[in-house]
């Protein structure tokens, strides 16, 4: 799914004022300074207006009403970026909260240190910029252009760049004994940051504030109920079941997936023709390998989901979902065909005609929600002979799952010959020294 | 006609237990590292692992020093006399009643084949132990101390040499109940004093 062709519902957050079509001119002011500066709360942008706020009081879906913003009384309160401005969009991105990232939704507001030791908000109580530090306007963060891993260097102190990944804070050694001179499980654990991300072991487990979004099937979308819309809701308090959305399962307290990882990710492009296989077709997928010195082992959630794939061109569909009857979106007629026409069209794609459902997945590092160090993981949640949490991690030596089957097997033999020999010898032994008594 | 001999000073007593049970304790703990026991937990079994490790190289120091000063090493030196007899010994006299083709004294406590068990011991099995654990332990600073080496292949050999020690571990724990009686070996380890037939 993408914003092509969907414009005026997706981009009241990808981004800027009035990103209504392919045209829209990413022009520096275009850029929506008050969703990011207001600091009343009362600046909201409407759902689907193109990322334009209401300037008079608007109804949205028949239910949600959007009080007209008050510019004025707006611009005379801007302010540093706040953990709700930034969570306007970011909490809340797969269209609610939680549902796309699994690391961010709205908990973060004002969490509890058992969610994140940083925002802890009654301890380090930190916002978003305080680690996505920014250089005039850029903001560093991890995919496109600012990978968070890479370089490691330590930023501290005094240094006013950037600050996103966690070594800048912590080192590269970071884990220091606070009482004692010396402990040799710090070193050791110290020794890991070469090969694993600090992520892995202290994001232990994602979804720990809300539920999130696991698996979206679209095929199932556009079933009605007596003539109206369903929304069958499941145990986590999400829907199971929408009309426009499809079938939806959900997640909380999840085990992480983890893979090699340096940083950038590879896309599959719209246009970019893909063989649909028994595996689902990747959409993206993190680059990485054990070779490369800079790749660590990262805690992904691996999102999936079944979409509409064109099986003549061997495409992916970029569906119009978002538009008034009559122009094709399947939010409007629930016509797959249709919206697949219209998006493939307006993305400047070929369609033929035939619409498909194939299994996707997309992987979506975790970095959020770092845990409490007591809750981080424990040695043996990865080395341990089978089910470790790095079972399927090639190209490291991992103690407790690894090793030389057929040394094994040939030590074992000869230790177990030496004790038949002598338990034989031994009992022999006994039996004649009772024989001569 | 029995004799009771002084064969184990008081050095030799302690330095053979407590490295008996740090082997012990070390196979235990690194067997669970490698993932075929489950006795400590992984965590507590690393650490207890590398300070055990750390204690064995600190005995060993202390064991070497004394070997060369008390000129004890010369126990070790290997003899190729009555090797096949020892052997016989234990695959049939031992059976029969016979004696044991060596004569225990202070001068020569260790017969030919222990010699040649103990000296492999010495040479090959602890300097590749001692090695592979530093290496192990070390990876980090490879680069710097310009050693490249598989931190795979490493483990693997520190492997071997642990099926190794089980290996020595069992017949020499065996053979420790070959006296007679069947105690007096061991008596004689942990008192120092042990009765030998004179001939």
């Amino acid at each position: 799914m993408a914003v092509t062709s969907n414009w005026c519902r997706c981009t009241s957050c990808h981004a800027g004022y009035g990103w209504k079509d392919k045209s829209f001119d990413f022009a520096v002011e275009k850029i929506d300074c008050l969703v990011c500066h207001d600091t009343t709360g009362t600046y909201k942008k409407f759902p689907t207006d193109c990322g334009y706020p209401p300037l008079k009081d608007k109804v949205f879906a028949g239910k949600k009403l959007f009080k007209a913003v008050n510019l004025a009384y707006v611009a005379q309160h801007v302010g540093y970026s706040t953990r709700e401005s930034c969570g306007k969009c970011h909490f809340f991105s797969g269209g609610g909260d939680g549902v796309k990232r699994g690391d961010i939704d709205s908990t973060l507001i004002a969490p509890p240190k058992k969610i994140d030791a940083h925002m802890d908000a009654k301890g380090l109580n930190f916002t978003c910029a305080t680690c996505h530090t920014t250089t005039a306007h850029e903001i560093d963060g991890r995919h496109y252009d600012t990978p968070a891993p890479g370089k490691r260097e330590l930023a501290l102190p005094r240094y006013e760049g950037h600050l996103v990944k966690c070594e800048a804070c912590h080192g590269t050694r970071p884990h220091r004994p606070e009482k004692k001179l010396f402990d040799w499980r710090l070193v050791k654990l110290n020794d890991h940051t070469d090969r694993v991300a600090c992520q892995t072991c202290h994001i232990p487990l994602y979804a720990r504030g809300l539920p999130t979004n696991t698996y979206w099937d679209w095929s199932t979308a556009g079933r009605f109920k007596d003539g109206k819309p369903i929304v069958k809701m499941g145990p986590l308090g999400r829907p199971e079941y929408h009309t426009k959305k499809g079938t939806l399962k959900w997640g909380k307290n999840l085990v992480p997936v983890y893979r090699w990882y340096n940083g950038t990710y590879s896309y599959l492009l719209p246009g970019e023709k893909v063989e649909a296989g028994k595996d689902p077709i990747v959409l993206i997928k993190p680059n990485g390998s054990p070779e490369d010195p800079d790749s660590r082992i990262f805690p992904f959630k691996p999102h999936f989901g079944k979409q509409p794939y064109d099986p003549v061109n061997k495409l992916m569909i970029v569906p119009k979902l978002f538009g008034p009857k009559g122009s094709g979106a399947f939010w409007a007629e629930f016509d797959w065909k249709k919206a697949a026409a219209a998006g493939m069209k307006a993305a400047g794609l070929p369609f033929s005609g035939k619409v498909e459902f194939v299994e996707t997945v997309y992987y979506h590092a975790l970095s959020h929600m770092v845990a409490p160090r007591e809750d981080a993981l424990k040695c043996a949640a990865c080395h341990v002979r089978q089910g470790g949490r790095l079972a399927s991690i090639s190209g490291v030596y991992l103690p407790g799952r690894d090793r030389h089957v057929e040394l094994d097997k040939i030590g074992q033999t000869l230790c177990l010959i030496a004790l038949l020999f002598v338990s034989i010898h031994g009992v022999a032994r006994i039996i004649i020294a009772l024989k001569r008594k | 006609m029995k004799q009771k001999l002084y064969l184990y000073t008081r050095f030799e007593r302690l330095w053979h237990w407590t490295q008996a049970f740090l082997i012990i304790f070390l196979l235990l703990t690194g067997f669970e590292i490698h993932g075929s026991l489950e006795i400590f937990g992984y965590e507590k079994a690393y650490l207890w692992h590398v300070y055990a490790g750390m204690a064995l190289v600190i005995l060993t120091a202390f064991a070497i020093f004394w070997h060369l000063t008390t000129g004890a090493w010369r126990h070790y030196w290997p003899v190729k006399e009555k090797i096949p007899q020892i052997c016989y010994y234990y695959l049939v006299g031992i059976f029969r009643g016979e004696p044991h083709p060596f004569e225990k004294r202070p001068d020569q406590k260790l017969n030919p084949l222990q010699r040649l068990a103990y000296l492999f011991l010495k040479l090959v099995l602890f300097p590749l132990q001692f090695v592979t654990a530093f290496l192990l332990l070390s990876y980090q600073w490879w680069p710097a101390l310009g050693i490249s080496a598989s931190f795979r292949k490493v483990a693997y050999y520190h492997t071997a040499g642990a099926f190794a020690f089980l290996f020595f571990l069992i017949i020499h724990v065996y053979l420790a109940t070959t006296g007679k009686p069947w105690y007096s070996h061991l008596r004689g380890m942990i008192l120092g004093w042990e009765e030998v037939e004179l001939r």
